[in-house]
C-alpha cells in the first residue's frame, strides 16, 4: 500500500531568522501558520537538516522546540569556517543561512497537504512513498 | 491605572543610525531611552584605541547622540542608560560632563559610571589563582593565548545600573554590561523587582533582547512580507511599555515607518538563540519556551507569561586576542560562463600561490553570485550574468599576507577573459582580533558605581 506524496519548500511554510554564536550558527524556523508547526515539528527534524546543509556545515545539529512561537531553533555547529573575526566568509555571521534553510524541500502525504491547505504544492519525483 | 513604563530603543550596536537616538526622544512620549553600542569585536577595536590614547576608548557617536537629545532630555527627564563606556566607562562620561556644560546645562543632568567589568589589568592575577578562563567552544585554557590578550571583561548584570538609578543618575554609562541589562536596570529601578522575582526579571530580560537590535523588531532585516513592510526610509525603533508584573506591549511612535507585529517581533526572538528554556544573563535566567506573543492593535504586540529561574554563578567573560592577519581580495567575471571562469581564475591563483611558497592557516574560495551563501543548495550557477570571485586568506605571517594581496590584480591581464570589477585596488591586510569566550567566579568580579555631576 503506497500513499501519494507531494513535496513542499519550507519558504512556503515558515520564515526564518538567523545569527552566530562563535563557530555555530542558529536558525529560527516559525511556522507562516499556527496550524503549519505540528507538521514542521514531526518533519523538519535535526536529522533532516543535517543532510539538508551536507557539507556545508561541519558539525552535529541540534533542535529546540518552541511551541509557543510556532518555532523551531536549529543550532548549526561548525557552520561558519571557524566564526566571528577568524571566519574568511561572506556570511561569516551566519545571517542568511536563514534563507539557505528554506531551500528545504519536505515530503508530505497528499491528502494531509490538502487538509492543512500547504501552498505551492510540488509532485514528489515518484509522486509515492511506500 | 496601571502604572507602565516606556523604554525605547535608539542604537542596535556601534554604526548604528545617528538619527534614532534623536527620533526616539521627540517623537513621542518615553521614560527611557536605551543605547546599545557593544558587540563581540568592539571591545577590542576601543582597547587599541585606548593603547593609542588613554583618554580614548569608548563610543565616540554616544556624545554626539547625547548632545541631540540632551534638551529635550533635560526639560522631560527622560533617562539615557547605555554600554558607551566600552573599555574606558571614566573617560566617556567625562567627555559627556564637559560636552553637557558646553551645551549650557552644567550640573543639571548626573552621570553615573559603572566600572569593574574590565579583568585585563587583574588577569595574570586571577590566572595564578586557579581561574583558567578556558574557552567556553575549546575548552582550551586561556594561558595558550595569554600573551595575546588585547582586552577582557566580565559581562556585567542590570544590579551596578540600578543602584546609579537610585543614586539619581539621569545618564549612566557602563563598559561590557549585557545588552540587556540595559533594559532591565530602568524596570527594575521603576518596579522595584526583588533580585529573586524570577519571573518579572525573565520578563525584563525578553523586554531587553527584543531592543538591543535596535529596529530588527519594527521592521528591520526581517523576512516576513518584507515587500509590504512599509517606509524603512523612516522606520520607527522599538518601544517596550512594559508593566509592573513583567507584561509589556512592543511598540513605535506614531507616523514612523516599519511594522510592529507578531511574525517580526517573534522573528527577532529567536535571533542567536541557543537553549530557549536557559537564556542565561547574570541576572536570571530566562524561559523562551514560556513566552506569549499576541497581537495588541496596530503596530502593538503585547508579550506575557514569561518564566525564568536563578542565574547561575559565573558571568560570562569576553576576551579578544590577536590572531595573526588576514586580507580579502575580489574580481567579477562576466557571462558567458561567468562561474567557470571565476574557478580557473581561483586554480590560477592557487598554483601561483604555491608556487611562490606561501602558506596560509587558511585559504577560503568564494563565487559570490554562484554559490557563496548556500553552496550546493543553490544549484548551477552558469548562467550568472557575473560572478565575483572572492578569496580571502588568513595566517601568522604578515609578510605572507601582504604578499598574497599583489597575486589579485595581475589576473585581470593574465588570467581568464571578461574580468572586471578591480576598481578598488590592493585588498587592505588586517590584523585578526579573536574572540575568547570563558565563563568566571561572579564573586571575583566587583563592580564601582560612581556619580558625576
Amino acid at each position: 500500500m503506497s500513499q501519494a506524496t507531494v513535496q513542499v519548500r519550507l519558504l512556503d511554510l515558515a520564515h526564518t531568522r538567523s545569527g552566530d554564536k562563535g563557530d555555530t550558527a542558529n536558525c529560527g524556523v516559525i511556522a507562516l501558520r499556527p496550524e503549519w508547526y505540528p507538521l514542521l515539528a514531526r518533519e523538519l527534524t535535526a536529522a533532516r537538516v543535517q543532510a539538508h546543509f551536507g557539507a556545508l556545515i561541519s558539525g552535529d545539529v541540534e533542535r529546540f522546540e518552541l511551541p509557543n512561537l510556532n518555532a523551531l531553533n536549529f543550532l548549526l555547529h561548525g557552520a561558519l569556517d571557524g566564526g566571528g573575526t577568524l571566519s574568511l566568509k561572506t556570511d561569516a555571521q551566519g545571517k542568511v543561512v536563514s534563507t539557505a534553510m528554506l531551500r528545504l524541500m519536505l515530503t508530505v502525504p497528499a491528502d494531509e497537504a490538502a487538509t492543512l491547505g500547504l501552498p505551492m504544492q510540488h509532485p514528489s519525483p515518484d509522486s509515492s512513498i511506500p | 491605572m496601571t502604572r507602565t513604563i516606556r523604554v525605547a530603543s535608539g542604537q542596535g550596536f556601534w554604526g548604528d543610525s545617528l538619527e534614532a537616538p534623536r527620533q526616539q526622544v521627540e517623537g513621542g512620549p518615553i521614560d527611557y531611552l536605551m543605547l546599545d553600542y557593544l558587540a563581540e569585536v568592539t571591545m577590542s577595536i576601543l582597547q587599541k584605541q585606548k593603547e593609542r590614547d588613554p583618554a580614548m576608548g569608548y563610543a565616540r557617536d554616544f556624545i554626539g547622540a547625547i548632545e541631540s537629545v540632551l534638551p529635550a532630555i533635560v526639560e522631560r527627564g527622560v533617562k539615557v542608560i547605555a554600554n558607551a563606556g566600552g573599555v574606558n566607562p571614566v573617560a566617556c562620561a567625562e567627555a559627556l560632563i564637559r560636552a553637557i556644560a558646553k551645551a549650557g546645562h552644567a550640573g543639571a543632568v548626573k552621570v553615573g559610571v559603572v566600572t569593574g567589568d574590565d579583568l585585563l589589568p587583574r588577569l595574570d592575577e586571577l590566572l595564578a589563582s586557579g581561574h583558567e578562563l578556558k574557552n567556553m567552544d575549546t575548552g582550551a585554557p586561556l594561558s595558550t593565548v595569554r600573551d595575546r590578550v588585547l582586552s577582557a571583561n566580565a559581562y556585567i548584570g542590570s544590579t551596578p545600573i540600578v543602584e546609579a538609578l537610585q543614586r539619581g543618575a539621569q545618564i549612566v554609562v557602563t563598559g561590557r554590561s549585557t545588552d540587556t541589562a540595559l533594559t532591565m536596570a530602568p524596570l527594575r529601578h521603576e518596579f522595584g523587582w526583588a533580585a529573586d522575582a524570577w519571573n518579572q526579571l525573565a520578563a525584563g530580560i525578553v523586554a531587553g533582547h527584543i531592543l538591543e537590535c535596535g529596529a530588527q523588531s519594527s521592521g528591520g532585516n526581517c523576512l516576513h512580507d518584507w515587500r509590504n513592510i512599509p517606509d524603512l526610509a523612516t522606520v520607527g525603533y522599538p518601544i517596550a511599555e512594559v508593566e509592573a508584573d513583567g507584561s509589556f506591549v512592543i511598540t513605535k511612535h506614531p507616523g514612523t515607518g516599519g511594522r510592529v507585529s507578531v511574525p517580526g517581533v517573534t522573528e527577532q526572538l529567536v535571533y542567536e538563540m541557543g537553549d530557549p528554556h536557559a537564556y542565561i544573563t547574570p541576572d536570571v535566567v530566562a524561559d523562551f519556551t514560556s513566552i506569549r506573543v499576541a497581537p495588541d492593535g496596530e503596530n502593538r504586540v503585547r508579550v506575557h507569561g514569561i518564566t525564568g529561574g536563578p542565574a547561575t554563578p559565573f558571568l560570562k567573560v569576553s576576551i579578544a586576542y590577536r590572531a595573526g592577519y588576514k586580507a580579502v581580495g575580489s574580481l567579477v567575471y562576466s557571462w558567458p560562463d561567468a562561474l567557470e571562469k571565476a574557478q580557473r581564475a581561483d586554480a590560477i591563483m592557487r598554483e601561483r600561490l604555491d608556487r611562490l611558497g606561501l602558506t596560509f592557516e587558511q585559504v577560503l574560495s568564494e563565487f559570490v553570485g554562484a554559490t557563496a551563501t548556500h553552496g550546493h543548495l543553490a544549484g548551477n550557477g552558469h548562467e550568472a550574468p557575473e560572478v565575483q570571485y572572492r578569496i580571502g586568506v588568513r595566517g601568522e605571517d604578515r609578510a605572507s599576507v601582504e604578499r598574497f594581496t599583489r597575486e589579485i590584480a595581475p589576473l585581470v591581464l593574465n588570467g581568464p577573459p571578461s574580468v572586471t570589477g578591480f576598481a578598488g585596488g590592493r585588498p587592505k591586510v588586517e590584523e585578526v582580533i579573536a574572540y575568547w569566550p570563558a565563563l568566571i567566579d561572579k564573586r571575583v568580579v566587583t563592580t564601582q558605581v560612581e556619580v558625576l555631576s
